[in-house]
């Protein structure tokens, strides 16, 4: 069996006429976390659901773990834990009820059955309240709940559907950090995302999806490069005389941007700080800041936008 | 998912038995079971305890006294307990039913128990049977319940053939039931507001009780001619009447159930001079003759309840998860 988990050629879903996945080539390797990432309605979470066999596929193939959700849609879900956005759980349920009909439903022996749920809801900081009713639950912890059910049915694959849509920046970060771990298990993480910055620090690749297509894909430093052109952009805040005027002349700048006052952005074919730093303050400036800009997913993502709405 | 259907593997029942066993366990300890207990029991009882009043004056008179407890209108309470279970049964099924499927969706449940190893038809199935069990274990309680206060208050053990008859008519009950179940299930797939489908179905309910009759009359008046010249088409038009009334589950429901509680019932249509030759006016049909009679409406009951079953579940295959 090839390194990939989920392997789509071509996949097409029609909606009356429309095309809202557009033959999307995607493939996901063993252990990596990857995320699908676009606005609203990009198509995101209709091609989630044509891996797992939950919607009818229009065209092309896809395979997960070397089966066809298709034709055999029993064994691909039996394999794949889904986290769908904005999970439900039956309120009148505890944790561990809930996780007990999801447990007779994958036919998991009865005897183990305790211990993976307990084992489970550990992992997620949820075992001293197993047995409180789901309905006194937050949004996050219904969210560690979800994961957890993916960590008892052991999934080779994990889909998760807007994991943090709607957290607050701490449960944010504790989601995050569960699907970490959940990478560190071995686990291969497929998950769909607009919040942009959260995702970025835990994808190893990123899709970026635009009307049913997948404009980009690959490493966030491959993207920003594809986008934002390759170079070296620079933050810098300083004082003096003509200070863009002094940056414009350094040998490799290439833009000189004013961001605010005695503040500039400065985009260069190489690492050109320690030069900025040598003329600013020869020139009888004073540098106050000079930071190297990471290329940010959001940034990549805005500016991708911008175009293809210019292109438009 | 039609364009699958044909090729896909594993059975359609897995996962069955646990939606089954979930299922059932919801309905058994909701508030709502206690509620549709409690309205069965006040609409089952009264009947019941009056109709057994005015038995205890006529004891030794009868031949199938204990059936009576079922049919007898009694004096101050003019319904008898089968006809409030004709009422009774459809509330309580629509009760169960209206919000199975829909109610999934709003919980945002569904797409997550679909992503578990199991097709829609196990899903659709087993929550089913669930109501279907749930409605059988309440019937049968109500029958228990009826036969034992008809043991104590009239002192009088049922014949057999009684106790045979009485069985059959909690069969019909639930195969009554079962069809508005499956109405309540249908509407619960079509409609993504619970309110909207508990409405529908009571909505079709009420139709079939209080307009359907006058209805088919009506529909009846038109075929009418100016004058009936032979007696062929005056039983043409009598049949085209009760053809049209048995669409309703309703009505096969208390033709099954006459035929059953009252021995005495040889047919369910008109009857001709020539049929009654030879017959002895109100000697009692055997058991398996008054089976007979009923087997058209015990299988249009059962018939309707698939066919009804089946329009939801071809409509759920189709159904996007996505809420």
């Amino acid at each position: 069996m090839s390194d990939n988990v989920i392997e789509a050629r071509g996949l097409l879903k029609l909606y009356g006429g429309a095309r809202v996945v557009d033959a999307i080539d995607l493939s996901i390797r063993r252990g990596e976390i990857f995320g699908l990432l676009g606005p609203n309605g990009a198509g995101k979470t209709t091609t989630i659901l044509m891996m797992l066999g939950l919607t009818e596929i229009s065209g092309g193939s896809v395979n997960v773990l070397g089966f066809n959700p298709v034709r055999q849609p029993l064994e691909v879900k039996r394999r794949v834990g889904y986290l769908p956005d904005a999970v439900g759980f039956y309120d009148n349920l505890s944790a561990r009820e809930n996780l007990i009909y999801i447990a007779r439903l994958l036919d998991i022996p009865r005897r183990e059955t305790e211990a993976r749920i307990m084992e489970a809801l550990r992992s997620v900081d949820l075992a001293d309240v197993a047995d409180k009713r789901v309905a006194t639950y937050s949004r996050g912890m219904r969210q560690r709940l979800g994961i957890a059910e993916i960590v008892m049915k052991k999934a080779e694959v994990a889909i998760l559907d807007e994991p943090t849509s709607g957290l607050d920046p701490h449960a944010t970060f504790e989601l995050l950090e569960m699907i970490r771990r959940l990478k560190r298990g071995g686990v291969a993480v497929l998950l769909s995302s607009h919040l942009l910055d959260r995702v970025q620090s835990v994808c190893d690749r990123v899709a970026l999806f635009n009307q049913g297509k997948i404009a980009l894909m690959g490493t966030v430093v491959e993207l920003a490069n594809k986008v934002l052109g390759a170079g070296h952009p620079l933050l810098i805040e300083a004082t003096g005389r003509d200070v863009s005027g002094t940056l414009g002349s350094i040998a490799g700048v290439r833009q000189v941007v004013s961001a605010g006052e005695g503040a500039w952005r400065v985009t260069a074919d190489h690492d050109v700080r320690a030069e900025v730093a040598q003329r600013i303050v020869s020139a009888g400036g004073a540098l106050t800041k000079l930071s190297d800009l990471q290329p940010s997913l959001e940034e990549v993502y805005t500016r991708y936008f911008q175009e293809a709405r210019h292109a438009a | 998912m039609p364009r699958s259907l044909g090729g896909r593997e594993g059975s359609p029942f897995t996962g069955i038995g646990p939606v089954y066993v979930k299922e059932l366990a919801d309905h058994l300890s909701s508030v709502r079971m206690l509620v549709l207990t409690l309205f069965i029991i006040v609409f089952g009882a009264f009947p019941v305890a009056s109709s057994l009043q005015q038995l205890r004056t006529t004891i030794g008179s009868d031949a199938y006294l204990f059936l009576r407890i079922f049919t007898i209108e009694p004096e101050q309470v003019p319904i008898p307990f089968v006809q409030a279970l004709n009422f009774v049964i459809p509330l309580m099924a629509i009760g169960l039913g209206f919000d199975l499927v829909n109610s999934e969706f709003n919980r945002r449940t569904l797409s997550r128990v679909l992503s578990q190893p199991l097709y829609r038809d196990a899903l659709l199935l087993g929550k089913f049977l669930a109501g279907l069990t749930t409605l059988a274990v309440a019937l049968a309680a109500l029958w228990l319940i009826v036969f034992g206060a008809g043991l104590l208050l009239l002192g009088l053990p049922p014949r057999g053939v009684e106790v045979a008859r009485a069985l059959g008519f909690l069969l019909v009950a639930v195969a009554y039931g079962g069809v508005w179940l499956a109405v309540a299930m249908f509407f619960s797939v079509v409609f993504r507001s619970t309110a909207t489908s508990a409405l529908s179905a009571l909505g079709l309910w009420l139709f079939f009780f209080i307009l359907w009759p006058l209805i088919a009359q009506a529909i009846t008046r038109a075929f009418v001619p100016p004058e009936i010249t032979s007696l062929d088409q005056y039983i043409g038009l009598q049949e085209l009447a009760l053809a049209l009334q048995r669409l309703s589950p309703g009505t096969l429901f208390s033709e099954a159930v006459l035929a059953l509680l009252n021995p005495e019932t040889r047919t369910l249509g008109p009857m001709l001079p020539s049929q009654m030759r030879g017959a002895i006016m109100g000697a009692p049909l055997p058991l398996g003759q008054s089976l007979l009679l009923i087997w058209p409406q015990v299988t249009g009951l059962i018939a309707g309840m698939i066919v009804v079953f089946s329009a939801s579940y071809v409509i759920f295959q189709r159904e996007e998860v996505r809420a």
